[in-house]
This record gives C-alpha cells, sequence and structure tokens, in this order.
C-alpha cells in the first residue's frame, strides 16, 4: 500500500532522455516472445480507462495469424477532465512513436496510426514532424513500420476501440459488436493493438527499465503509476504523475481547496464520491483494494461546497445525450430518459420516488449496452443520486 | 472545373478513393469551406463511388462537420463541468453581447458562427474555447473581447 | 460439417454447430428469443437489445443475435433478470415511440405492439419523448409513406436499402438524441434515388414505412355507379394474398380471389396475367428484331444486351444509376401498364362504354407500380391508364372491410376478353419467370419446335440464387430465321437490385456476352415484391415461388403463343406485334435520372 499520507510523485512519463533511439534498437534485438512476458509480468494496465492487461492484448494479438496486422495509438481523449494525452504527445511524442514500433516488430504490424481527436488539431503539423523523422530512423535500422496520423472530427464515442475503428474505416463510429474483439478482427477486420496514448508510454518504460521497475510503484493490482488530470475547485490544477493505489483522502489532502464536497473520478463515465468516503477509496483497478477501488482513465474533477451535485449530474447527463452513437436502445433513449427525469423531479413534475424507477434504469443500461458509454452512465448517476438525493429534489 | 470539384479531385487523388478515404477527404473540404455543402457532398459522392446518402450519413456523425453552411470563423465554446464551472456562461454571454448573435446562429456579415462543444482537453484552464482549430484558455469575458476584436481585425484575405 | 460446441440453453444440455449464435441454438430448441433489428434477410446488427440474454459468467447481458456459442456456455432466455431488462427496453422504445396504435396503419401487424402485449407493457412511467420532438410526416412519394415518430432506429430499412437492394437511399444521421434515419441531406423521398421497390417497408417492424394506400380512393371508386371499375391481379398476388387472410405461405388462392374481387364490386375481374402474355409477344418480337439488326445488319447501334422493362423498381434503379444505357431496356410496358391502356381503349370498345367511364385498378405485389402508374407518359389511351394501384396487403384490407371471409368462397373463374392466361404468364412473378416464359415463345417462334426442356420447365433459370445464367443453342430454326443457326442464345436472370448492379457494370464495362438479361428489382423477383404480406423471409418466398410453378402446371395452356385472347386481341386490335397500334399504345421511352 502506497504511504498513507503522502502521495508518491514520480517522473517516468515526462522524463525526457532523449535516447528512444537507443530504446528502440537494443529494444528490437530481444525476442518477441520476451519483450511479450516481460510486459505481462509488469502487470500494466491500459490506462485510458477499461483497464485491460496490455501484455496479454500484444500477446493476442502476436498470436492471431493474418497477413496484415495494425498497431492504433487511441489519441481520442474525451473524458471529461481529461488532459493528460494531450500533454505526452506535446512533450514526448517520441515514446508514443517507439512504444507503436516496438509494438509493431512483436506482433508483426507494418502499419501504425495515431487516431488524434479532431479537437487536438493544432498538434497535428509538429506531430507529423516527428513522424517524418521517425521514419528517418527506421528506415535507417531497416525497421519496417510506417506511422500515419488520422483525425477524429469531434464524437467522444470514437475513443471506443471499436468505435474508433468503424471511423477510421470511414463510416459513423458506431461500436461492433464483440466478439470478435480487435485482437482477432480489428481496423479492416485485420489483429489490431489498440491502446491509449499513456498506455504506450509506460510500455516504453517498461521497455528501458524493465519490468519490475514498473511493477514495484504501485499496489497489488494496481501497479505502477498513472497520470491524473486535476481540474474543479483545486489550488493545483494539472497533471501529475502518481503511484496507483493512492487513498483518495491523501489525493484531497493534496489537491483540495479545503472544502472538497465531492471528487468525480474517471470523468463522467466514472464515480462521485463524496466526502464522508474520501477514506473508505482508494484509486487503482479491481482487486483487494481496500474500500471502494475506482478503475480510471485518470480524471480528477474535484467540487467543493459551493457546486450543486444537481447541476454536475446534468450536465454529464446533457454530454451523454449528445454523444451517444445513438445506435442501441438502452443508451439513445435511456439517457434521454435519465436527463429529463431529473429534471422532472427538480421541478416537481415527478415525484421523488421516480428517481427509483431511473435508479433501476441504470442498472439495464449496465446491463444491457452495447458499448461502454451506455453501460458507464448508471456509474456517476448512482453515484450521485445516492450520495446527494436531497440535491436532485429540492 | 468547378473549384469545389478540383478541390475534392485534389483530396481523392492525395488520401485514395476507398471507404477509409472518405473522413479525410470531407476533412479537407471542411478545412477549406468550413462546412459541407449539399454540392460537395454530391461531388465526394461521384469521386469516389460513395451514395450519397452514406456521405451524408457519415459526414453528420460528427460534431465538427457541419452540413449547413457557416461562417468564417466557427466558436466553440465548450460546455462540458469544469468550463461550466469556470464562468463559460459569462463568456457565452459576453460573445452573444459582442457579436449580437445567439447560439447556433451566424452574424449577418457571414464571420462568426456561435456553437457549443463538448470537453476539449483543457480543464486545468478552463474555461476554453475553438475557433476554427486555435484553442484559447482561461478565458474571461475581456479576454474573449479581445480576441475577437483581433479577429475582426483580420482582413477578408487572411485566413 | 463444423466442430460442435455444448451448451445449456436454460438448463437443458444442448449441441449446436460452433460459430452459431445463441439466437439460433434457441431455435433449434423451439425457444423464440423475441428480437427486433434481426431479420433473417439481413447481417447482424445487435443495437436493440431485446434480444438479451444471461450468460453465466459474464456481468453483462449478451445480444442473443450477435454472441457466438462456445463451449460450456450457460444460457438463461427467461431469468429474472432477463425479462426485466428486456421490459424496460420495450419500455424504453415505446417512450420514444408514436404509440398511438389505434390511428396506425400497422395496427394489428406490428413488431413493436405484439412484443409490447406479450410482455404485457401496461403502463408508461416513462416520460413521452415523441412530443419534444418536431417530428414529420414524408407523404410525398407516390408509393411509400415515412413516418419519424414510429422509428425506433433498428437500421432494419438502411441495411435493407443497402444490402439487399443496393441503392443506399437511406442512411442513418446525426448521433445521440438526434440520430434519425433520413435520405440524403434529409430530403423526401421523391427526391432522391429511392427505386420505390418497397424492400424497407416489408421490412420494416412498425409503421414508420409504409405504403401510400388507395383504399378509400377505390371504395369511392366501386361506389360510384357511373363508373365502370375493373380490376387486373398480378400472378404474385396470387400465391401471397393468402397469407394476409391467416393462410399458410404458398397457398394457391386464385378462384377465391377472384370471387372475392367481384364481391367487393368490381364491374369486371381480369388478369394482369393476360397482358403478361401480350408482354411476351411484343418483348420476343423486339428481341428478335434486334438479334437480326445485329447478325444480318451488322448494325452496331443496337442495344444487345436487351434488359427486360416489366419492373419499375429496376426501371427507376437503371434511369438513376445507369442512364446512359437505357437503350438497352425493351421498349416494352411492362403487362400493368399495357392493360391500362388497353382497358381505355380495347376494352372499351368492346364492351361499348366511354374511356372516361372506366375505373381502372390494378392489384399488385410492389409499391413501385404506384409510382409507375403515376408516370406523365403512361397516358397513351388518352387518360391515365391506370387509375390506382392497390399492394397485396391493400387487398386484404378491402376483403376484410367487406366482411368477406375468405375461405367460405367458392372459387371463380376471370372474366372474358382480357382475363384468360398462359403458365407462362402466372410464372412472371417468380424470378426467371419473364425469361422462361420468353424463351418457350420465342424458341418455337424461330424453330417451330418446343424449348428442348422436359415438360416446358426450363429449370437452369428457377432459383433463388442472386444471378443465373443458361445458353439456348438455336439450331435448325426456320427459313426466315436461318441468320440464327448455330447462335447461342446468352441469357441471364437477375433478382435483387444488388445483383442488378453487378450485372450492369459488367455490361458498362463491355464485359457482358448476353443477349437478353431478365431484372427484378425483388428478392425472389415480384412474389418477393414491395407490397407482398409481411413479414418476409427466404422461406416464405421460397413456398411462394413453388406455388407459382405449380400454378404453371396445373394451366392448360402453358405458352404466350398459345392464348387464345391473345390471338384474339392480333387478329381484331393490334394486328402484329410492333405494329403501329402496338408502338402507339404498348410501347414506351424511359427518362434519365441523376445519380446522386
Amino acid at each position: 500500500m502506497a504511504n498513507s499520507n503522502q502521495l508518491k510523485r514520480v517522473d517516468f512519463i515526462f522524463r525526457n532522455e532523449n535516447d528512444w533511439e537507443k530504446v528502440l534498437a537494443s529494444t528490437i534485438k530481444k525476442k518477441p516472445q520476451d519483450l511479450i512476458n516481460e510486459l505481462i509480468s509488469s502487470e500494466l494496465k491500459g490506462r485510458g480507462g477499461a483497464g485491460f492487461p496490455t501484455g496479454l492484448k500484444w500477446k493476442l494479438t502476436a498470436e492471431t495469424k493474418a497477413d496484415e496486422k495494425y498497431v492504433i495509438c487511441n489519441a481520442d481523449e474525451g473524458e471529461p477532465g481529461t488532459f493528460k494525452d494531450r500533454e505526452i504527445l506535446s512533450r514526448v511524442p517520441y515514446k508514443v512513436l517507439t512504444a507503436m514500433a516496438i509494438c509493431g516488430y512483436i506482433t508483426g504490424a507494418k502499419k501504425g496510426y495515431i487516431y488524434l481527436r479532431g479537437e487536438y488539431k493544432f498538434l497535428k503539423p509538429e506531430l507529423e514532424k516527428i513522424i517524418d523523422e521517425f521514419h528517418y530512423y527506421c528506415k535507417e535500422t531497416s525497421l519496417d513500420f510506417t506511422i500515419k496520423v488520422f483525425m477524429g472530427s469531434g464524437a467522444y464515442i470514437c475513443g471506443e476501440e471499436t468505435a474508433l475503428m468503424e471511423s477510421m474505416e470511414g463510416r459513423r463510429g458506431e461500436p461492433r459488436n464483440k466478439p470478435p474483439f480487435p485482437t482477432q478482427s480489428g481496423y479492416l477486420k485485420k489483429p489490431t493493438v489498440i491502446n491509449n496514448v499513456e498506455t504506450l508510454v509506460h510500455t516504453f518504460t517498461i521497455f528501458k527499465y524493465g519490468a519490475k521497475k514498473f511493477y514495484d510503484l504501485g499496489v497489488q493490482y494496481s501497479r505502477g503509476t498513472k497520470l491524473f488530470s486535476v481540474s474543479g475547485d483545486t489550488p493545483k490544477p494539472g497533471i501529475y504523475e502518481l503511484e496507483l493505489g493512492m487513498s483518495l483522502q491523501d489525493f484531497v489532502y493534496e489537491f483540495g481547496d479545503g472544502d472538497t464536497k465531492a471528487v468525480q473520478v474517471g470523468g463522467a463515465s466514472g464515480f462521485l464520491v463524496p466526502r464522508k468516503k474520501f477514506k473508505d477509496a482508494a484509486i487503482g483497478f479491481k482487486g483487494k483494494l481496500r474500500g471502494i477501488s475506482l478503475p480510471t482513465g485518470g480524471s480528477m474533477m474535484l467540487f467543493n461546497s459551493s457546486r450543486s451535485m444537481y447541476n454536475v449530474l446534468d450536465n454529464y447527463l446533457e454530454f451523454f445525450r449528445e454523444e451517444s452513437c445513438g445506435q442501441c436502445t438502452p443508451c439513445r433513449v435511456g439517457c434521454q430518459q435519465l436527463l429529463l427525469g431529473i429534471k422532472a423531479v427538480k421541478r416537481g413534475d415527478k415525484p421523488a420516488s421516480y428517481l427509483d424507477k431511473l435508479l433501476r434504469l441504470t442498472e439495464t443500461m449496465q446491463l444491457t449496452a452495447k458499448c461502454g458509454l451506455g453501460q458507464s452512465v448508471a456509474n456517476s448517476f448512482s453515484s450521485i443520486v445516492e450520495n446527494f438525493r436531497e440535491e436532485m429534489i429540492y | 472545373m468547378d473549384p469545389i470539384q478540383l478541390l475534392i479531385k485534389d483530396l481523392a487523388d492525395k488520401h485514395g478513393r476507398s471507404r477509409e478515404s472518405l473522413l479525410p477527404i470531407i476533412q479537407g473540404v471542411v478545412e477549406q469551406e468550413n462546412y459541407l455543402s449539399e454540392q460537395s457532398m454530391v461531388e465526394i459522392a461521384r469521386e469516389i463511388d460513395l451514395p450519397a446518402a452514406d456521405v451524408y450519413g457519415t459526414a453528420s456523425f460528427y460534431s465538427f462537420l457541419e452540413t449547413k453552411k457557416t461562417g468564417k470563423y466557427i466558436i466553440r465554446v465548450c460546455k462540458t463541468i469544469t468550463c461550466a464551472m469556470k464562468g463559460k456562461n459569462q463568456v457565452l454571454f459576453a460573445i452573444q453581447e459582442m457579436l449580437k448573435i445567439k447560439l447556433g446562429e451566424t452574424t449577418p456579415d457571414k464571420r462568426f458562427t456561435l456553437l457549443e462543444t463538448n470537453c476539449l482537453g483543457w480543464c486545468h484552464k478552463a474555461p476554453a474555447m475553438l475557433i476554427n482549430d486555435e484553442v484559447y484558455t482561461e478565458l474571461t469575458p475581456e479576454k474573449v473581447r479581445e480576441i475577437l476584436s483581433a479577429y475582426m481585425k483580420r482582413n477578408n484575405n487572411n485566413h | 460439417m463444423r466442430k460442435k460446441v455444448n451448451i445449456t440453453i436454460n438448463g437443458f444440455p444442448v449441441e449446436i454447430e460452433s460459430g452459431k449464435t445463441i439466437l439460433d441454438a434457441a431455435e433449434s430448441q423451439g425457444i423464440r428469443i423475441p428480437t427486433l433489428c434481426f431479420h433473417k434477410d439481413l447481417c447482424v446488427a445487435g443495437n436493440c437489445r431485446v434480444c438479451v440474454v444471461e450468460v453465466a459468467g459474464q456481468s453483462r447481458l449478451s445480444a442473443a443475435c450477435a454472441t457466438p456459442c462456445e463451449e460450456g456456455m450457460e444460457i438463461l432466455t427467461n431469468s429474472l433478470k432477463v425479462r426485466n431488462s428486456r421490459k424496460q427496453i420495450i419500455e424504453l422504445l415505446l417512450s420514444e415511440h408514436n404509440a398511438d396504435c389505434t390511428k396506425c396503419y400497422k395496427n394489428g401487424n406490428c413488431e413493436l405492439q405484439t412484443l409490447s402485449s406479450e410482455y404485457k407493457i401496461m403502463t408508461q412511467d416513462f416520460l413521452e419523448l415523441v412530443p419534444l420532438k418536431k417530428y414529420s410526416i414524408d407523404m410525398y412519394s407516390p408509393s411509400i409513406m415515412k413516418d419519424d415518430s414510429k422509428c425506433i432506429r433498428c437500421q432494419r430499412c438502411v441495411r435493407t436499402c443497402a444490402e439487399l437492394q443496393g441503392v443506399n437511399a437511406l442512411t442513418v444521421a446525426h448521433k445521440g438524441d438526434q440520430t434519425k434515419i433520413t435520405t440524403f441531406f434529409e430530403k423526401a423521398m421523391r427526391d432522391v434515388v429511392c427505386t420505390n421497390c418497397g424492400q424497407c417497408v416489408n421490412h420494416c417492424p412498425t409503421g414508420a414505412l409504409v405504403e401510400k394506400n388507395y383504399i378509400e380512393e377505390v371504395w369511392e371508386a366501386l361506389a360510384n355507379t357511373n363508373k365502370h371499375v375493373v380490376v387486373q391481379t398480378a400472378p404474385a398476388v396470387r400465391v401471397g394474398l393468402g397469407e394476409e387472410l391467416g393462410l399458410e405461405p404458398g397457398t394457391r388462392v386464385t378462384g377465391r380471389m377472384v370471387a372475392a374481387l367481384k364481391r367487393l364490386g368490381f364491374d369486371s375481374v381480369l388478369d394482369t396475367d393476360f397482358t403478361a402474355d401480350l408482354t411476351i409477344m411484343e418483348e420476343g418480337t423486339e428481341l428478335l428484331t434486334r438479334l437480326k439488326k445485329a447478325l444480318v445488319n451488322k448494325d452496331k447501334d443496337v442495344s444487345l444486351p436487351m434488359a427486360t422493362s416489366c419492373s419499375p423498381g429496376w426501371i427507376k434503379y437503371i434511369e438513376h444509376m445507369y442512364p446512359e444505357h437505357l437503350d438497352h431496356l425493351s421498349t416494352c410496358k411492362s403487362p400493368q401498364q399495357m392493360f391500362g391502356v388497353l382497358a381505355k381503349t380495347y376494352y372499351a370498345k368492346a364492351r361499348n362504354l366511354q374511356p372516361d367511364s372506366i375505373v381502372s385498378v390494378s392489384i399488385m405485389p410492389c409499391t413501385a407500380k404506384k409510382f409507375e402508374a403515376y408516370r406523365p407518359e403512361m397516358h397513351d389511351s388518352g387518360y391515365r391508364d391506370v387509375d390506382y394501384v392497390l399492394t397485396t396487403r391493400e387487398l386484404g384490407i378491402l376483403i376484410k372491410q367487406a366482411g368477406l371471409d375468405f375461405n367460405k368462397l367458392e372459387p371463380m373463374k376471370f372474366d372474358r376478353l382480357m382475363g384468360e392466361s398462359s403458365g407462362a404468364a402466372v410464372i412472371f412473378g417468380a424470378t426467371g419467370g419473364v425469361m422462361e416464359a420468353a424463351l418457350r415463345t420465342a424458341y418455337e417462334i424461330v424453330t417451330g419446335r418446343e424449348v428442348p426442356f422436359e415438360n416446358l420447365d426450363i429449370t437452369p433459370v428457377r432459383g433463388m440464387d442472386g444471378i443465373r445464367e443458361t445458353t439456348i443453342k438455336i439450331e435448325n430454326p426456320l427459313k426466315e430465321w436461318a441468320f440464327l443457326d448455330g447462335v447461342e442464345l446468352k441469357c441471364a436472370v437477375a433478382h435483387g437490385l444488388i445483383n442488378a448492379k453487378t450485372v450492369m457494370d459488367a455490361v458498362k464495362s463491355g464485359k457482358s456476352n448476353y443477349h437478353f438479361i431478365e431484372f427484378m428489382a425483388c428478392p425472389g423477383g415480384c412474389l418477393g415484391g414491395g407490397g407482398q404480406p409481411i413479414p418476409t423471409n427466404p422461406e416464405i418466398r421460397q413456398k411462394r415461388a413453388e406455388a407459382i410453378y405449380a400454378e404453371d402446371k396445373d394451366l392448360p395452356i402453358r405458352k404466350s403463343h398459345e392464348n387464345p385472347e391473345i390471338i384474339k386481341i392480333y387478329k381484331d386490335f393490334l394486328k402484329e406485334p410492333l405494329g403501329e397500334v402496338s408502338h402507339h399504345l404498348l410501347h414506351t421511352k424511359y427518362t434519365k435520372r441523376a445519380r446522386y
């Protein structure tokens, strides 16, 4: 367990020692199987919010037989309160490119794509310049891997892996049925590794320093560090690399403004934790963490006592109502019902007990929605309504 | 050849003519024209041999691909939670007051269109907005007035 | 044979082929998992989420239509969790739906209605979303009406128009709460490339897409004692109508259909099959004329292959997509339109009626025929040749409204003058039928012998494959047709517009060496038409096809040129095929249309 009174700040991600060429060269000298084992033993899990074991993902893709494979970097960072991937791509893009090339080496993919959200278009020119230099290096070392930037155009749902691939294939970003999974059938139906920007940078750290360095940080089931995007009612908004497993109470001591009423962990798809539960919550992936464990893309939004939790929930539901792809019934209609429902309760058109019907609706959405968006609305809805019920009514 | 046809032909030469080329081509048209007119969608359909309905259905999915005519500068003010908490409404009012348009409208001189958008990824420097591809953060009513004045002073040949 | 996997469904062990979905496995056990967006004709979507089931070990429910069975799966199709979730999903759909069923055209035949009834949804606690949206009804097309307030966004229509027909007139637009099914730039269906084939109507589970109906207009005409109302019935109707009236798919109801029409008050119940025979005479002669021009005169401008022109969905398709190739179309009108023009000329004269007192109604398995009847050029009688087109479904409605007990009706025969037909005519209703009918006549005209197929059943052109071809060698023709000696007549049949595209692309690129091609817009031919009873699926269409060929077998005359009424109309009225009268009344021209 991380030290209780101090948040461990680490500096692996943004540390730039200008040695990516060396790391790339030395890594591709090793056997792919050994590299996979290294990743697996690091217990690195995806840093975009879903938390799938990265080593396993690369292993499955490497094992699928196909004439073509792809590596995609998911830079469609859209979760409210998250802005870490933008920083990474501005400050240490070489780590991302190197990680993608290593993934290509391991899995057999020759082409990589960076799906960059439309809102980050200003990053594109510089990024493409760096990619050109990267290609030059690859040619010099006979590494067959090319990377292209693919721009998004304003759709949060395209952060979902299969919706992203639909978008890249020139279609609406409507998530696909799973199975099949991208490791078997992804972009253009070929095996594809699709990883978040931050996850790729962590693989760079692991390949450079070895799995143990990564594994030794964090806690059981939540190894390593994570970038946290901190915003809201805080004197220290910004990006911080912290060990996983920290207690939320410690986080609030460090980042709160002294009057923190609640913290939204993981963006609009995450959980709202009220003050009384800070000490029971730890930030990390499901496991034997004490109390509530909150997997996350790292978005931490702090709310002080001047904020209305009704307004917060209203804002999230408005977001989901617009950003839902609209394909499946529970999400498309459910988001509308939830938003209009809380408005009706607030106005008095529906009794307070209607909130319970809405809570049951979110359970159904969690069970039946086709993708993570619809499945996650329940998280913020139930955590806000259950902990701040009185604010929904009066 | 009509300038739109030429633009689309060039984009198709650059990005290819398969279904995967659709989004880059549409983005190229929007970059130049700011929005997708009916004519440009027909031309795209013709150039890469896709049904027109598919081009429209795909384009309309994405918030940044406008199918209604817009002004030269599209202002997108973030309305997600942190920006909302940090004063986005004041910023919005300031813009509305200065340009004399409401959300969704375009100024009569076709210079500005005002829209809202979702999280831009600048929450630690909220409130934020985009004007076309440029980001402006830590906005206040005064700052936003300065920014818009600068845009107004740009002569018509500048982009 | 694929590997088998062992699973359990509701505790009972099931052995199923690996790769089959949970939905298939349940069906094999006689368990019907409810679905909405799933359709046997289309690829899997998995978006309505009605078919969710519980799989042991999974925290979420899985869509049965989209989840392949894996070894050891334990599936529950009706657990409390599943039922509660399904109920909520239906409630959500209803909240987004104009649930005013009593005022809906699909009342009684709506899949959402059936589902709500099954799950006894008797309250609506959710908020009504329909009043908050500004929905419009697109009533501009003469064939199809689109009502967004009833759309459940299952996307079946979009998939149908894309995968089955390759027309792509419909798409999904916007996202989130603004998601809607619409056309290019949200124009009226009349203003886009919609071919009016009505397959979207056939596949729509609710009343969002329905045919434009002319029921009241026909009742009024029937009630008008000053009008002589003539009705013609297409071949495919007589093998489909039964389904509207509670009979099994593939029941032949020709005699009862005629009896019902008489009881409805039609002054004369005649048969489109008559003009189908006429079409064969005209079109067969046209083909032979083109062949002569090509082979004897060595005319380079002759348009071969020649394509049939009786399917108005196909006609609008080629007008939009291949406007430079309209010369390939036969100039013959469709049987419906030939009938219409003759009803107000030949028939009117023979019965001593004023043409403007005749109301010409047709019963068709087709929605595009409604568009065809209103084409501006279809006026060669001096009046609108066909006044109203009713689909098979609408006829079913008329029969029910008249209170007729269909099964108790004594079969009757068609009236005279334009009611006699051959087996060659009735097979027009199936894909390959026009080709077979044409060959039976053309071969005999050219060689003096019957087609070399047992029982006149030209089986190579039959079946449900998308594109079929056959070659018939002409040997020892009659002296007049000596130029065809040794010619291998290459014929092709395509049904479903997506197959029409394949064939036409080959024609366009010059790679096609066919002489004659039959095109049908709808899968299965007219028997699967946009106006036929709903539901439709491959099994139902197969049964209707078997009924059509059975009708053919039982008819005394099997070739168009032996139909005595046909012989009579040429003797008394038309004189000869492609003659001056035919040219004026029975042939038409086509319109180039925009591709987008």
